[in-house]
């Protein structure tokens, strides 16, 4: 990735400042998940929006093709798994994730 | 004279209906599973919203949002030292004052949001942050009190609670861990006759917000700073499982081993009425840096937790002579 | 039009903050600075000036305070000294890490321990690789310029870098000078209003200090280095505007009946000016002596001095600062440094002088020329002397 190479000291900024607003949306920390994800179970949620809140990793996102649900982010979610500990419903459950999956597409913007 | 209490006296409250979509701070940030730090932080952020110009310490906080060429914040944001923070956030506050009365810069309605854990304000910022309360600077300091200093592995500071084993405050056959008692930054900021001093825990999201949205309307409406101190769990530094952050910041409010509350020109007001509260031990448990106490020592945590919250009932019942009265 | 004016070079040096109409002042009072930032909180508080004056709790505050105004676009004064100045130290490596075009006047005094109020180069010494532009004035008037022209070349969008004027404690700052005060109209025409390359904006948010990994420090570094070893023509340019501006002229470095001397002085700050009548003395009693003055510190200009040293036969350099345990004081260091560097076999010999307020007269320069003199012709090691040292 080219963010991680070296960057000739010409092309950094005015004292090493970063002019891109959120650049860190561009790093994966889905990859640091062990072997489990959260998935929520649409039929005990009650869209209370708990999930999107507690979430330290924005890896909850309202869901613009079903209104008042969430969607879960694979390429954010670290899988601290607070979301399945606060779901007020028990909602949320641990599944097990094979290494293969989890590189699927990247849905990070 | 209650200016705060005048600013707030229209305020909207942020509800479950109506909480900030906005995220300044960005998703990639480099937080560890489960930290309850950079949840208070994110949560401070969306209620600010995008006006804000963001101050940070030198710290964890600092670290997981700039490693450079990533950056989490979607807002102007500014790292300078680790001791620091209030007096940058000061000269901040200083310059645009000036800029805008010279009509040099259109008043764009900026925050200045200063933020720093616990070693940063209890510690090593304490100076600078006792002066910038002091001169009463048109800024929001956030305390992410994460109870250690984290960032440079688990060393206690100030503000490790009594009991706590940390890296430099180890049980061992001679220690209990921490043998001193938490400093009360809270009481520390509100002695410097602030408008607005609260206390918040991320497992109470809507009044965390609501704290950070009152202290911008009253820096913004009232002259002086506002401080925030929010309790920040860390499960890698108390050895706790990472889903567990949240119910720790729930039940360190429940045993009453740390208070919400708000003071607002003085006057205490209590955010959280604990009336029945569980046994400190509930806490204590959940966290491995409380493994080594014995029952006894969990009975001086109780005893000190009782005469602390005793304390603050007192205050609370002084400032508010006509509630009283009632 | 400017006026002639007798005035405490302190004020002078307030007066030329004024002048340039800054917009924030954070200070903490320190002996001999306290007449600078007072004379300031005075023009501030009867409306003299335009600014936020930001009494901050320390110096480390102050300078953080700098950082933050000036990071928010706005034209940032400070003033220290000695203790002041050592605390303030880690925030002055950020302050030129980050490009941000803060102005300090510095009023030289020595560094405890034992606690000294007075004169020396010890505290400057001390910061000499901050990556700030550094310039040493000689006189009240060159306080008086020297402060306008830092703000000129720190807010150079080809430099973006602080800028500290060094003064001499008390035998500058406290001392009543005649000076050309110049007026208002002559000082906008000379420096414009400040316009930040760069600042914290909402509307155009930028990350500033973030974490510099082992894959950008380096560059990072390097980038500021080249701002600073750049700065050194815009220097130059903007002295040269100051001679059109006001009709005085300034140069990196300064001689005085060099030409044909055969063992020049080399000074730096007020010292410049008791070498210069001792010269006279000395020239009258028919020895070949003249005297080197460093005005520009850094960026250090290496092609200047060596110009200037051109055919002596030898250099005295007095430090007013100690560098224990090396064998040099800290100028001569860097001075023989680059003479070896340069293949120049000009013999050096040191001298410590001046330490904490203490007295060099021109009796004291007559001795050191016969003792540099003497090892000059002994043709021996360079050696490093510590003046007027009570046995």
């Amino acid at each position: 990735m080219a963010d991680e190479g070296l960057v000739p000291w010409r092309q950094l900024a005015l004292g090493m400042a970063m002019p891109e607003a959120g650049s860190s949306k561009r790093f994966n920390t889905g990859d640091w998940r062990g072997k489990r994800y959260p998935v929520t179970d649409r039929e005990k949620c009650i869209k209370c929006g708990l999930c999107w809140i507690v979430c330290p990793d924005m890896a909850y996102l309202p869901d613009e093709q079903a209104e008042g649900f969430y969607k879960w982010d694979s390429y954010y979610c670290k899988g601290c798994g607070i979301c399945i500990a606060e779901c007020p419903k028990q909602a949320i459950e641990w599944r097990e994730e094979k290494e293969e999956d989890k590189y699927g597409p990247a849905c990070g913007s | 004279m209650s200016l705060a209490a005048d600013a707030l006296k229209n305020f909207e409250k942020i509800t479950p209906k109506n909480i900030p979509l906005v995220e300044p701070l960005s998703k990639g940030h480099r937080g560890c599973q489960g930290c309850g730090e950079v949840l208070a932080l994110r949560m401070v952020a969306k209620a600010v919203g995008s006006s804000m110009i963001a101050v940070s310490a030198t710290g964890c906080m600092e670290i997981i949002t700039s490693p450079y060429p990533q950056t989490a914040w979607e807002v102007p944001w500014i790292h300078v030292a680790f001791e620091n923070t209030a007096a940058v956030a000061s000269g901040i506050e200083a310059g645009r004052k000036a800029l805008i009365r010279k009509g040099r810069m259109a008043d764009d309605g900026a925050k200045v949001v200063a933020y720093a854990g616990d070693g940063a304000t209890a510690d090593i910022g304490m100076q600078a942050l006792s002066g910038a309360l002091e001169r009463g600077h048109d800024f929001t300091y956030i305390c992410l009190d994460n109870e250690a200093y984290m960032n440079t592995g688990i060393q206690r500071s100030s503000s490790t609670p009594w009991g706590a084993g940390t890296t430099t405050s180890p049980a061992g056959k001679k220690s209990k861990g921490q043998m001193t008692w938490k400093k009360n930054m809270a009481a520390i900021a509100a002695a410097h006759n602030i408008p607005y001093v609260a206390t918040a825990s991320p497992a109470f999201h809507l009044d965390l917000m609501n704290k950070v949205k009152k202290a911008i309307t009253e820096a913004i409406t009232v002259p002086g700073p506002a401080y925030v101190h929010i309790f920040s769990p860390c499960p890698t530094g108390w050895r706790c499982a990472p889903e567990d952050s949240l119910e720790t910041a729930r039940l360190v409010v429940n045993t009453r081993v740390f208070p919400l509350y708000e003071v607002i020109d003085g006057r205490y007001v209590l955010s959280r009425d604990v009336k029945k509260p569980k046994p400190v031990e509930d806490y204590l448990n959940i966290h491995r840096r409380f493994r080594h106490l014995k029952p006894e020592d969990i009975a001086v945590i109780q005893k000190r937790v009782g005469q602390d919250w005793d304390r603050l009932m007192a205050l609370v019942k002084a400032t508010n002579p006509e509630a009283s009265a009632e | 039009m400017a006026r002639r004016v007798g005035l405490e070079v302190s004020l002078a040096c307030a007066e030329a903050a004024k002048l340039a109409n800054v917009d924030v002042i954070a200070a903490y009072p320190i002996t001999p600075q306290t007449h600078i930032v007072e004379h300031l909180a005075e023009l501030v508080a009867d409306g003299h000036l335009d600014a936020e004056f930001v009494p901050v709790e320390s110096e480390h505050s102050a300078m953080s305070a700098c950082v933050g105004s000036s990071a928010a676009g706005a034209r940032t004064f400070t003033s220290s000294s000695s203790q002041g100045l050592a605390l303030m130290h880690e925030i002055l490596f950020i302050a030129s890490a980050m490009r941000l075009p803060i102005v300090m006047a510095v009023a030289n005094r020595a560094l405890s321990g034992p606690l000294n109020i007075w004169n020396d180069h010890s505290d400057i010494m001390a910061e000499r690789d901050i990556g700030w532009v550094q310039t040493f004035a000689e006189n009240g008037q060159e306080v008086l310029d020297l402060t306008l022209h830092a703000f000129k070349v720190a807010e150079d969008a080809r430099v973006c870098l602080p800028v500290i004027v060094n003064m001499d404690g008390f035998l500058l700052t406290h001392v009543i000078e005649p000076l050309l005060m110049p007026d208002q109209a002559e000082v906008d025409a000379y420096l414009p209003a400040f316009a930040p390359q760069q600042r914290l904006d909402i509307s155009k948010p930028i990350s500033m200090g973030m974490v510099g990994m082992p894959e950008v420090y380096t560059e990072a570094k390097k980038a500021t280095l080249e701002a600073l070893l750049g700065s050194y023509e815009v220097v130059k340019e903007h002295w040269a505007g100051m001679a059109e501006q006001f009709g005085r002229s300034y140069k990196p470095i300064e001689t005085y009946r060099a030409e044909d001397a055969e063992v020049l002085f080399v000074t730096m700050g007020s010292l410049g000016e008791t070498c210069m009548t001792a010269i006279d003395e000395m020239r009258e009693q028919g020895l070949k002596v003249g005297s080197v003055r460093i005005r520009l510190w850094r960026p250090f200009p290496v092609e200047d001095f060596l110009a200037a040293i051109k055919g002596a036969g030898g250099l005295i350099v007095i430090d007013r600062a100690l560098s224990p345990g090396v064998p040099a004081g800290p100028v001569a260091t860097e001075l023989m440094g680059l003479l070896y560097a340069k293949g120049l076999k000009v013999p050096v010999h040191n001298f410590v002088a001046g330490l904490g307020g203490r007295d060099v007269t021109r009796e004291d320069f007559k001795k050191m020329l016969q003792k540099a003199k003497d090892a000059f012709a002994a043709g021996g090691e360079m050696t490093c002397e510590m003046v007027g040292v009570k046995e």
